[in-house]
């Protein structure tokens, strides 16, 4: 992805490259990460976008580890943490990383939580496991985590279960858990879908500030164009299994040179447009990834495919410094001779 | 309120109560949960009255009690001008006709042992209307009108996509030709570019059709789009009521404008500048809702008033469009 080699060495703290993870299934075989490339850089929050089914989950699943083989199976790809190919590593030195540097917050607190213990011993479990400390010492640590993450009455929360908390509450003692052992890496896997509105604001906020203070990086994964325009610096945009578009957040939202992109934006409403704008939806639905089409997937759905999108997969291409796409159009746009309506 | 004869519905006082059954947390002492409390509105023919709140504040209550299938504990709705709380059985099967639904879960709401033309046909048979051969007619017309091919009146909903089936679900709430549409998260199960086909629709059949539409969702940018008027609910109360726009741009209960501020736009650069409040704590249960106004805990304007009285709702507008609010400094910025 970066050509300058050197330079991706100093303030990259993940690359991914040429990722496939397939499902081999009684139907076939679902394609669910096809390709995909980034790279992660210090300090700062990827946003992840893409309706559905894109592969975005089944991305950051791969990153720690987490799929199922079989059915899954990781086609190809390198996972550089650190120096290290996480792909190559043996399942004991992956628990290192795994929930440790890199840690996962999801959208269901409950795949984290363990019902059965209370939040304090989850707690002190977590760190005693990565961390050689007193057990005095954790438990003080697992206190400020609480204090970190907005939780009051911290002793007596210590001592409840899981269910004793609201939807908002089990989310920031999940984002404890998560940042327990101070991790270089924070994917947050729509971690607020779940959540109402006031609550969700309340989340992305606690994890933005977490970032900050800690310097470590997010991954945000979401179909939320608006949460990503506010925390993400730069975007990757996934549809079927491929990763479209690649930019700062800005060439995403002003400058997009890939139709999916463009479509995505047309489809939601804002909240502070004045005069009521006709929303303009991506026609069709997005394809079976058992049974993609031959050519561009996303041809079938696309206002301006034309005959060479229909025979082969556009490669993904360095269009301007820093910006990516994956469609024979993208310079048609980037220099203004087609128009992006 | 507002004069009578333009509104299509008015809701008055509505409250619903539902008793806790003594169980193993709740004594039954602890009496009830107030999903709706107390509340008024009223929907003019023609237009989208959108009802928007966070999780639990009683919206698809609201649903329940409006298609008669909750009985409320109060109140009266006016529909036509007749309250229907109090009509007999036969003209009772009438409003079924003209207020129709639309779910929010294209999944779970279709049987999936129904052919789509059985599921679109389904309000036909029951309202007995229209003979065998016409019925045919109508389904293939209904389904053309959604953007559904009528050829495909012999498949099953599994073969469909999550807005198609979205289509299946207005088809079968068009085909009476009601007055009403009440649509309880029509697109919060769906893919923003699908939401974005099936809102698009939506507006289309209003205008065709005439239709009046209560819209229901969590997501004020969707009902912002779709409405002419928007109420915002909190704990079973309904906080506001202004026209979409004014609602955003001069929002007058601190509630209001927390949500409006929770809510991100997808404009980086505007982001960027936009200043932020973040409403604290968590939405309280409705078992036991705060004393005097509801949203007092987390509401920063809160005076000793807010915790001892509950704030009236009032109209504050200057010209003819309501624009009403609970809230004892309503307007103040949070
Ligand atoms: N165990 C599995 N077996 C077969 N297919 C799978 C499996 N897990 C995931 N998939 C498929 O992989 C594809 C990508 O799934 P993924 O969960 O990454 O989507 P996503 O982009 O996260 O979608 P969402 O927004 O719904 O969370 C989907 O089509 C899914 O059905
Ligand atoms: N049959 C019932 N028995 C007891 N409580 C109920 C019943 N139906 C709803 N409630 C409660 O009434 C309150 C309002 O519920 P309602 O479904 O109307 O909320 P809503 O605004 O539609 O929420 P959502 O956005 O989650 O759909 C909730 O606290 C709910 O738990
Ligand atoms: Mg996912
Ligand atoms: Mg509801």
């Amino acid at each position: 992805m970066e050509n300058n080699v050197s330079k991706s060495v100093v303030e990259n703290i993940l690359e991914v490259k040429n990722l496939r993870t397939y499902f081999y299934t009684d139907n076939g075989i679902v394609k669910a990460v096809d390709g995909v490339n980034f790279n992660l850089k210090k300090g700062e929050t990827l946003g992840i976008v893409g309706e559905t089914g894109s592969g975005k989950s089944i991305t950051a699943l791969t990153i720690l580890g987490l799929i199922t083989i079989p059915p899954g199976k990781i086609e190809s790809g390198e996972i550089i943490f650190d120096g290290q190919d996480l792909l190559k590593l043996k399942i004991n030195n992956l628990k290192h990383f795994r929930g440790n540097r890199i840690s996962m917050i999801f959208q269901d607190p409950m795949t984290s939580l363990n019902p059965v213990f209370t939040i304090g011993n989850q707690l002190i479990e977590s760190i005693l496991t990565h961390q050689k400390i007193s057990k005095k010492e954790a438990y003080q640590k697992a206190l400020d985590l609480l204090d970190m993450v907005g939780i009051s009455d911290k002793k007596r929360r210590m001592k409840s279960y899981p269910h004793e908390f609201s939807g908002g509450m089990r989310q920031r003692a999940m984002i404890a858990m998560a940042i327990a052992n101070s991790p270089s890496i924070l994917i947050a896997d729509e971690p607020t879908t779940a959540l109402d509105v006031t609550i969700q604001a309340q989340i992305l906020e606690l994890i933005d500030n977490l970032k900050n203070k800690t310097n470590s990086s997010v991954i945000l994964i979401t179909h939320d164009l608006g949460v990503i325009a506010k925390y993400a610096s730069r975007v990757m945009v996934m549809y079927a299994g491929k990763p479209v578009e690649f930019a700062s957040i800005n060439d995403i939202f002003y400058n997009s040179i890939h139709p999916y992109t463009l479509g995505l934006i047309g489809s939601v409403s804002k909240l502070n447009e004045e005069k009521k704008e006709r929303l303009k939806p991506i026609k069709g639905t997005p394809p079976s990834l058992i049974d993609l089409p031959k050519g561009c997937t996303f041809a079938p759905r696309c206002k301006y495919a034309i005959k060479i999108c229909k025979e082969s997969f556009p490669p993904s291409i360095e269009e301007e410094s820093g910006h990516f796409a994956a469609c024979f159009r993208a310079k048609e746009f980037l220099n203004k001779s087609l128009s992006r309506d | 309120m507002v004069e009578q004869e333009n509104n299509l519905l008015e809701v008055k006082n509505l409250k619903k109560y539902f008793n806790l059954k003594t169980g193993f947390i709740i004594n039954k002492s602890a009496g009830s949960v107030k999903a709706v409390d107390d509340i008024s509105f009223f929907i003019k023919k023609g237009e989208t009255f959108g009802l928007v709140g966070e999780s639990g504040c009683g919206k698809s209550t609201v649903a329940r009690l409006l298609l008669r299938l909750l009985k409320p504990n109060a109140g009266e709705i006016y529909y036509k001008g007749i309250n229907i709380l109090k009509i007999k059985q036969s003209r009772m099967f009438k409003y079924r006709r003209e207020i129709q639904i639309i779910f929010q879960d294209p999944y779970a709401s279709l049987s999936p042992r129904m052919t789509i033309g059985d599921i679109v046909s389904e309000p036909l048979e029951i309202h007995k209307v229209a003979d065998k051969k016409s019925r045919i007619n109508k389904i293939k017309k209904t389904l053309k009108v959604v953007g559904l091919n009528p050829e495909h009146i012999n498949r099953y909903p599994h073969e469909f996509s999550g807005g198609q089936r979205q289509r299946v679900g207005i088809a079968r709430a068009l085909i009476l030709q009601p007055e009403l549409i009440i649509c309880d998260e029509p697109v919060s199960a769906l893919d923003v570019s699908v939401q974005a086909q099936i809102l698009n629709l939506m507006l289309d059949l209003q205008k065709e059709f005439n239709l009046t539409y209560l819209f229901i969702a969590h997501d004020l940018s969707v009902v912002k789009y779709v409405s002419n008027r928007i109420g915002v609910m909190y704990l079973g109360k309904i906080v506001e009521v202004a026209p979409s726009e004014e609602l955003y741009s001069k929002p007058l209960h601190p509630y209001t404008m927390g949500l409006l501020s929770a809510i991100p736009i997808p404009d980086p650069e505007l982001e960027r500048k936009r200043q932020r409040i973040i409403l604290p704590g968590d939405v309280p249960s409705p078992i036991n809702p705060p004393s005097g106004c509801r949203f007092h805990p987390r509401c920063p304007n809160a005076q000793e008033i807010c915790s001892k009285q509950e704030p009236e709702l009032k109209n504050y507008s200057k010209d003819d469009n309501e624009h009403l609010a609970a809230c004892f400094f309503a307007g103040k910025p949070i």
